[in-house]
């Protein structure tokens, strides 16, 4: 098995606390599949969105991030799955496409050594 | 940990109750602001971590932080409720003071108080509905609106509307003084009524829709019952009237959402429990001297409940209360349920009778359920062309696409010159 990292981006939108709690147990049931079906190595973090961006050599520092909120991670999980492939199918299941978010699947570097 | 159905909406109801109590009802907005944030927050991080112990003590936890971050920051530049003022100026009080407001008990009362606000005079009854369901059973406009089949704009301007006017009213209500409580307390038990109503009469095609609107106003008539003052006689009348309906609702009702026949109605489909706490309340309803509607109505729905087969209901007693109902709540609606309700026990030409003789006959002409009513007493005399255009007439007047429905079944039953309904 290799390591991927979920990034989730966006899929924000002002909602009903009616449908944030569907979202939220499609997020249980989605997460709980993965996890019986042995892909989560690490359920991850959650990101607060705000935060500082430390820029250049003169360390400027501003509030940031600068990305428009579409963009923003919100949070990572780490996956286990055959190759990419795999990963990236296993990512449609992530709730976040049904709000216009996406999923960004990263393999993480092996260090042959 | 699973989350327990609606579990956000109800909590949506106690956060936006308590914050508003904390800000003043001027600041209504800012209230439900925190609580928008509340709910991201609790989005963000349950779906990393999972859903914490006590999810709804988490969701007040956050909301209480977020509203003393904001006590800090804004009070200087903005006035919060009158009578906490001197409580939040200090940071020596502040703390002492929310802890107390966000206590499990005050909540409670947090959640009464916004009802009671939700119904003052200045309000029309269709507002008061809309705002409860708005505000404290976290319903949001779409979702009233889908339930009312109404556009979105239309409901949107009436909540907008009627929150602007709850905003504008200078204080929350004080559910503690006894004679206040008590003269606000039939307009309460009025929008509750009206938003069962609104559920079990609802247009809405979709069955689990009415359903939870019927149980939201059990919901909160259940609430009303916990406080002392609103523990009235008329209030266990009242939840008793919805629990012997409710209880009848899943027959009502078939499996594709349509309306069905009191006489096809499958009685194995009642809810027997929600029929015992109907029972229950009615029983404590029963004290005192008054004699509302409410307990009238209460006592026809479990005439209905009780019967083994429609063919077994005691009609004799079903008339009975309808002339008492009339007393209390004369109109030409109950004029012609009492109608049917003889046509029921002494026949169909009695019924008629008893129609014509309704006063202020003239305003159940665009009722649908009138002509229905004579359209079903032709049938049973038997003369087919006759209920055939009555119930053409009515299909006509149907307000909505299950009306339609059930209405052009009673059409076509003519044809085949079926029997009654």
């Amino acid at each position: 098995m290799n390591e991927f990292v979920f990034l989730y981006r966006g899929g924000q939108a002002g909602r009903s606390p009616e449908q944030a709690q569907q979202v939220m147990q499609k997020w249980m049931a989605w997460f709980k599949e993965l996890a019986e079906s042995g892909h989560v190595k690490d359920r991850g973090q959650p990101l607060e969105r705000s935060g500082k961006l430390v820029a250049g050599k003169r360390k400027t520092v501003t509030d940031g991030p600068f990305a428009e909120a579409k963009d923003v991670v919100g949070g990572y999980t780490l996956i286990l799955a055959k190759d990419l492939n795999e990963a990236a199918e296993l990512s449609k299941g992530c709730p976040i496409l049904e709000f216009d978010g996406q999923v960004e699947v990263r393999p993480v570097m092996k260090l042959n050594m | 940990m699973e989350l327990s159905e609606h579990l956000f909406r109800h909590e949506a109801g106690r956060m936006v109750a308590t914050l508003t109590r904390i800000f003043g009802v001027h600041n209504l907005g800012l209230a439900e602001d925190v609580v928008q944030e509340a709910f991201c927050r609790a989005l963000e991080i349950w779906k990393f971590r999972g859903v914490p112990e006590n999810p709804s003590a988490w969701l007040m936890t956050t909301a209480k932080n977020r509203a003393l971050d904001v006590l800090r920051r804004e009070r200087t530049a903005r006035a919060f409720a009158p009578e906490l003022t001197r409580q939040l100026e200090s940071e020596w009080t502040l703390l002492p003071t929310i802890e107390e407001e966000f206590a499990a008990a005050a909540v409670k009362d947090d959640e009464l108080r916004m009802m009671f606000s939700c119904c003052g005079p200045r309000l029309s009854e269709e507002a008061q509905v809309a705002l409860i369901l708005h505000i404290l059973c976290g319903f949001s406009v779409d979702e009233i609106a889908s339930a009312f089949v109404s556009s979105h704009a239309a409901v949107e301007k009436r909540i907008t509307r009627s929150k602007k006017v709850l905003a504008g009213s200078r204080k929350l209500f004080d559910i503690s003084g006894v004679e206040d409580f008590a003269r606000r307390l039939p307009a309460v038990q009025r929008a509750l009524y009206l938003l069962f109503n609104e559920g079990y009469h609802s247009a809405s095609q979709e069955k689990a829709v009415r359903v939870e609107l019927c149980h939201e106003a059990i919901r909160l008539t259940l609430m009303l019952l916990k406080n002392p003052l609103g523990a009235a006689p008329s209030t266990y009348a009242l939840a008793a009237l919805m629990s012997l309906n409710a209880a009848r609702l899943p027959a009502r009702l078939d499996v594709s959402g349509n309306l069905t026949a009191l006489a096809e109605q499958d009685r194995s489909h009642f809810d027997q429990s929600l029929a015992e706490d109907g029972l229950r309340l009615l029983e404590r309803a029963a004290t005192g001297p008054e004699l509302t509607d409410y307990h009238v109505e209460a006592a026809i729905a479990w005439v209905h409940t009780s019967a083994q087969r429609t063919e077994d209901t005691d009609w004799a007693t079903i008339v009975s209360l309808y002339d008492k109902l009339i007393a209390i709540r004369p109109s030409p609606v109950v004029a012609l349920n009492r109608a049917i309700a003889i046509a029921q026990r002494d026949g169909p030409k009695r019924g008629l009778d008893e129609i014509h003789a309704i006063q202020d006959l003239e305003r159940l002409a665009n009722y649908p359920f009138y002509h229905a009513a004579l359209g079903e007493f032709e049938l049973r005399k038997g003369n087919h062309k006759a209920a055939q255009d009555h119930f053409k007439l009515a299909f006509s007047l149907a307000r909505n696409s299950m009306e339609r429905q059930f209405l052009n079944q009673r059409v076509n039953a003519c044809e085949q010159g079926e029997g009654v309904a």
